[in-house]
């Protein structure tokens, strides 16, 4: 009984994945350019924050399903093919093995080597105990055609939050699962994965290009949503010697994109759902990024809209992004050299901002 | 005639003061009334008991942000008219909760709205803008 049940949930997959692949393939997919330097070095893709959230058994929230399938789908048609796939964290809900194992069965499906970043809604339960058993390390670098990747596990927070506050793991991945609540906790990658950090990048010669994949923003922009990593400082110190530093993040759900020194910032899309920016909560002071140009505001009456994922371009040390957008125009942020920052390409200028980029 | 008057007046000048004298003692429990509600509706609206698949309305509006209350009542494309907040909200309940819509004064709806409200509470209002 129980394999029939599984089967017919692939096919379930393999069918709608098909229905995908005919209906919604955006064009933009199969017509990137690279701007005036010629070529990209590489390219690779980026999903993110999909919150697989188990209803029962083996019954899953349809929507939240939809955004990953979706991704997985339209990932697996790039052309140029991308050396690999990089999953931003918060793959499940609420940490559960099911909800692992359902992620884990679609995310299988790309056709690329695929790195994992740890969110906290992938942790809190077990402290990522079974996410390990899928995945192994929490965190770890590697090198790829002459550039150094460092995946870091951002997600972290004070010992006694994480290990004397709770009667049991369910409470605590429930407490750090909401995003406003206020008995949540500052994100942090502690001092262990500091001196890890620290030793791995000394390794690394001041001109090699570095790309950061991290869940939470190595920056400080609003700490009641944990839009916000503890000791961003000492990170941004650390990678400061670099003359090239990409940092990559997911958790916000929201386009942000912002330039610290020779730091480039820029965010994901959730395939599940998009998040308000911080500005919108009238009662609390945050610190978006002046260069962001905001995505537009989600359209309520479509379950896809503001929500999607995205393909970037590695280009002399540099990430370009194009978001893409299921049901929006696409965004690209790329790497302006002159500039020295990543800029969007198309609304930049204030004249050609559109009223749906205004939040409040 | 004139004795009814006279019946009438004596009675206002007699009876119990019903009218708007109220003292500090009667805003402070109002307000606590108001309170018990708005903290009844932050409960609701980050539990997952309004609808039936387990999502709730915090995991896309933390703070009750981008609800935008003080812009309502509004026009909605996509209903074609004028639309209030609680009938937003139940769209909400319809769709990502996949539940079932409640009653525009049932006591979960106005605790709800009463959060959503709160949380906005010192933006000057602006109905239909979007």
């Amino acid at each position: 009984m129980k394999n029939i049940a599984v089967s017919n949930r692939r096919d379930f997959l393999r069918t709608t994945m098909s229905g995908v692949i005919a209906g919604m393939l955006p064009v933009s997919l199969v017509r990137l350019s690279y701007g005036k330097e010629g070529g990209p070095d590489f390219t690779f893709a980026y999903i993110s924050d999909s919150h697989i959230q188990q209803v029962k058994g083996n019954q899953f929230v349809r929507n939240w399903d939809r955004g990953l399938i979706r991704a997985v789908a339209e990932a697996n048609l790039l052309e140029p093919k991308p050396d690999f796939v990089v999953f931003g964290g918060d793959l499940a809900q609420l940490g559960s093995k099911p909800e692992l194992d359902h992620g884990a069965e679609m995310l299988a499906k790309l056709n690329y080597k695929t790195f994992m970043v740890m969110g906290e809604h992938d942790y809190y339960l077990d402290l990522g105990e079974y996410w390990s058993k899928l995945y192994g390390k929490h965190y770890y670098s590697w090198n790829h055609k002459g550039v150094h990747f460092i995946t870091l596990n951002s997600i972290l927070t004070y010992d006694d939050w994480t290990f004397d506050r709770w009667e049991s793991d369910e409470r605590r991945m429930n407490e750090m699962a909401g995003l406003d609540n206020p008995n949540g906790s500052p994100f942090m990658i502690g001092a262990k994965q500091m001196e890890w950090l620290r030793k791995d990048l000394a390794k690394i010669s001041k001109d090699t290009p570095i790309v950061v994949f991290s869940h939470s923003p190595l920056q400080k922009i609003y700490k009641g949503w944990n839009f916000w990593t503890e000791e961003a400082d000492d990170i941004q110190a650390m990678l400061k010697p670099f003359d090239k530093v990409n940092v990559i993040y997911g958790h916000v759900h929201q386009i942000q994109y912002n330039q610290i020194g020779n730091i480039a910032f820029t965010s994901v899309m959730s395939t599940a759902w998009p998040w308000p920016y911080p500005e919108s909560y009238a009662l609390a002071e945050s610190h978006l990024p002046i260069l962001t140009v905001p995505m537009n505001r989600a359209d309520p009456f479509n379950e896809r809209d503001a929500t999607g994922w995205q393909f970037m371009s590695m280009h002399t040390g540099r990430v370009d992004l194009e978001f893409n957008l299921y049901n929006n125009s696409n965004r690209t942020i790329a790497f302006n050299t002159a500039k020295g920052h990543p800029e969007d390409t198309t609304f930049t200028d204030p004249e050609n901002r559109i009223p749906a980029q205004q939040h409040f | 005639m004139k004795y009814l008057t006279l019946c009438t007046l004596m009675l206002c000048l007699s009876g119990p003061a019903i009218a708007d004298e109220f003292s500090e003692e009667d805003s402070t429990r109002w307000m606590e009334q108001f309170e018990l509600v708005a903290t009844e509706g932050r409960r609701l609206w980050i539990s997952p008991e309004i609808g039936t698949n387990g999502v709730a309305c915090a995991q896309c509006h933390p703070n009750a942000a981008n609800t935008h209350p003080e812009t309502y009542p509004k026009f909605q494309k996509q209903l074609g008219r004028v639309a209030q907040l609680w009938e937003m909200i139940n769209w909400c309940i319809r769709n990502p909760l996949e539940g079932k819509d409640l009653a525009a004064d049932d006591p979960r709806m106005i605790a709800m709205q009463a959060y959503a409200h709160k949380e906005r509470r010192g933006v000057e209002l602006d109905p239909g803008k979007h």
